[in-house]
């Protein structure tokens, strides 16, 4: 009890000391800086979400893009202005209800958690049937949602507008937000993971039979880490198209599962630490290696700009990673209190006995 | 009645077949098992002995026939339900949680009783964390019972063998069963670590207050701590008794050696 109370204000502490830099970085750096943390932190509520399904569920699903769009779609439809609606919607008039109504901005936080509802029962739908299925075919009921979800988007014009889309989506995603949502998400998944729900989870992952043998619903476990991941990948699609103003059916395809799959790999499966840590670094690289993309001259060799380049380049880092460091940059690790307390505790402990030492041979 | 409830019968296979295709794995299968009873299944390779484990304990449904335990026919339940009802079962291979610590394979076992919701776990509300402490000092505390407390933060796939398989028992244990099926406890140890073992199951049975089915096929083991002995031979049973009986039966000398032909 006492540990745990520590934790806490450690955690508290930590989560305060994060939001005062927010508020420096907010005030004293440019756009630029503050657009890629905040993807980065987008991609963190989507992938320590992903993470819980693929490592430490141990199920492949290749799913999180359709649960995104979902949230994205959602979120959009309610925070898009009305004046902006009927300017969008020309070819066909926007459904009822959408068409009477727009949150304004203070509601956005409502808009995200709707999205991320949406996601959640899009996760509902398409688990039940699929955790009747293992394995491979897990991966495949799986991805066909997202295709689902593709052409329901480039379909249903009254509700999506089609391949068009929707542009002048209010930027109401700040870096208070983005972050915040971050910060819960990666709490909630943590205490899933270490709570005795995430023990099930994890026995399921390395033993599905022997888990079941020992008394857990295997069913309800699957099902309840994987509507949890629904519900944050909404939550991310929805701030992200808070936070690009724009939202097509092209915005959720399969690349961006491709993105989540590399930020959870990168970091190691079942490691949260590692899934924010790469989230971050991810959409640090993706704009870094922007150059690879534009046209290069080497002497008198020209190549011309190719768009899609940097993605060559994760996946000759996913490659690599695959054959040097299968298990991750972080594998299964994670930082916690306990572990930051024991190496502090370990070097005031040498510390100490240097000094010792040095008192006795002088 | 009075001799009835003390020797109570705890579980019942009442004439169970299963078949996989053409091929009959068990055939017209009957046995009691009496309350605090310690009995053993033996018989040659592929016999069909894990078939009757894996019925009992719901990974396979019989194609016909009953399992009743503690009163209840649980033929067709789910193997989770089943560890719920009060059964828990070992694995011819050893079947760990690799990646747990040692103390987090007993926990799993316990997460079947758990009344506190998901969210509550999400959001480490005060009466998860409650019966997560709980849970915590039961786990130790069987750890203690069973010798690994001194390995609790160890990862379960870095133990040694013999260590592996106590902590499979151990994580059986931690379900609270009444009924605990042994599928082959001693394979792979040496003579040493099965007297350990003999030892340490008879103290369970005590301890615990369990009624114990076992496969082996040691037999120093079977021989030495079953009071009862069912044997079979390709799904069919063909002799019962004490382990004195079994040793001179001549069908389960032929069925282990093969017979004579005149």
């Amino acid at each position: 009890m006492e540990r745990r109370r520590l934790h806490l204000v450690l955690t508290l502490a930590l989560i305060a000391v994060l939001f005062l830099a927010l508020w420096w970085a907010d005030t004293h750096l440019g756009e630029f800086p503050l657009r890629v943390a905040r993807t980065g932190a987008i991609y963190v509520v989507a992938a320590v979400a992903y993470n819980l399904v693929n490592g430490i569920t141990g199920q492949f699903s290749l799913g999180p893009n359709g649960f995104m769009a979902l949230g994205g779609y959602t979120t959009a439809l309610l925070i898009l202005p009305l004046q902006q609606k009927q300017f969008v919607w020309f070819l066909e008039p926007l459904m009822w209800p959408f068409n009477s109504f727009s949150f304004p901005g203070y509601l956005f936080g409502l808009a995200v958690l709707l999205g991320g509802v949406m996601g959640a029962l899009g996760a509902l739908l398409v688990g039940i049937p699929s955790f009747r299925l293992r394995g491979d075919y897990l991966a495949i009921a799986t991805f066909g949602f997202g295709e689902i979800i593709f052409v329901l988007a480039n379909n249903l014009i009254p509700l999506t507008n089609g391949p068009l889309g929707m542009k002048g989506i209010p930027e109401y995603a700040n870096v208070y937000w983005c972050f915040g949502a971050a910060v819960v998400a990666t709490l909630v998944v943590s205490n899933i993971a270490n709570s005795s729900y995430g023990r099930a989870m994890k026995a399921i992952r390395d033993d599905e039979i022997a888990a079941e043998a020992m008394g857990v619903n295997v069913f309800r476990t699957k099902m309840l880490a994987f509507v949890t991941s629904g519900f944050f990948g909404g939550v991310a699609g929805g701030l992200l198209v808070s936070l690009i103003t724009t939202i097509s059916p092209t915005l959720f395809t399969f690349g961006m599962t491709f993105n989540l799959l590399i930020i959870i790999v990168l970091g190691g499966l079942g490691s949260i630490t590692g899934s924010v840590i790469t989230g971050f670094g991810f959409a640090l690289m993706s704009e870094l290696l922007r150059v690879v993309e534009a046209p290069i001259n080497i002497g008198p060799i020209h190549i011309p700009g190719v768009p899609g380049m940097r993605m060559v380049v994760f996946s000759v880092l996913l490659i690599l990673l695959m054959i040097f460091y299968r298990r991750g940059l972080f594998g299964q690790f994670e930082l916690s209190w306990d572990w930051v307390l024991s190496v502090l505790r370990v070097t005031r402990g040498v510390r100490e006995w240097k000094r010792e030492r040095k008192t006795e041979s002088s | 009645m009075e001799a009835r409830t003390q020797n109570g019968v705890i579980l019942t296979l009442d004439h169970v077949t299963i078949k996989f295709g053409g091929l009959v794995a068990v055939n017209d299968f009957s046995l009691d098992i009496r309350k605090g009873e310690l009995v053993g299944l033996i018989g040659p390779n592929g016999a069909g002995k894990t078939t009757v484990f894996n019925i009992v304990t719901g990974q396979y449904t019989p194609t016909s026939g009953r399992v009743i335990f503690e009163g209840r026919d649980i033929t067709g339940w789910r193997p989770d339900l089943i560890a719920a009802a009060g059964i828990a079962r070992t694995f011819q291979n050893v079947r760990l949680f690799t990646g747990l610590t040692v103390l987090d394979n007993v926990l799993v076992s316990q997460h079947l009783r758990l009344k506190s919701s998901f969210l509550s776990a999400a959001f480490q509300l005060p009466d998860y964390v409650k019966e997560d402490e709980d849970a915590r000092a039961r786990g130790m505390d069987l750890l203690e019972r069973v010798g690994l407390a001194g390995l609790a933060k160890e990862q379960a796939g870095s133990l040694p063998y013999g260590q592996q398989r106590r902590l499979e028992i151990a994580r059986a244990l931690a379900t609270n069963p009444r009924l605990l099926l042994l599928d082959e406890p001693a394979a792979g140890m040496n003579p040493e670590e099965t007297t350990q073992l003999m030892r340490f199951i008879c103290r369970i049975r005590d301890e615990f207050d369990l009624t114990i089915f076992l496969i082996e096929h040691d037999m120093r083991l079977v021989m030495g701590i079953c009071e009862r002995i069912r044997v079979i031979d390709y799904g069919v049973s063909i002799a019962e008794g004490t382990p004195q009986e079994i040793q001179s039966n001549p069908r389960v000398i032929a069925a282990y050696l093969g017979e004579e032909e005149d």
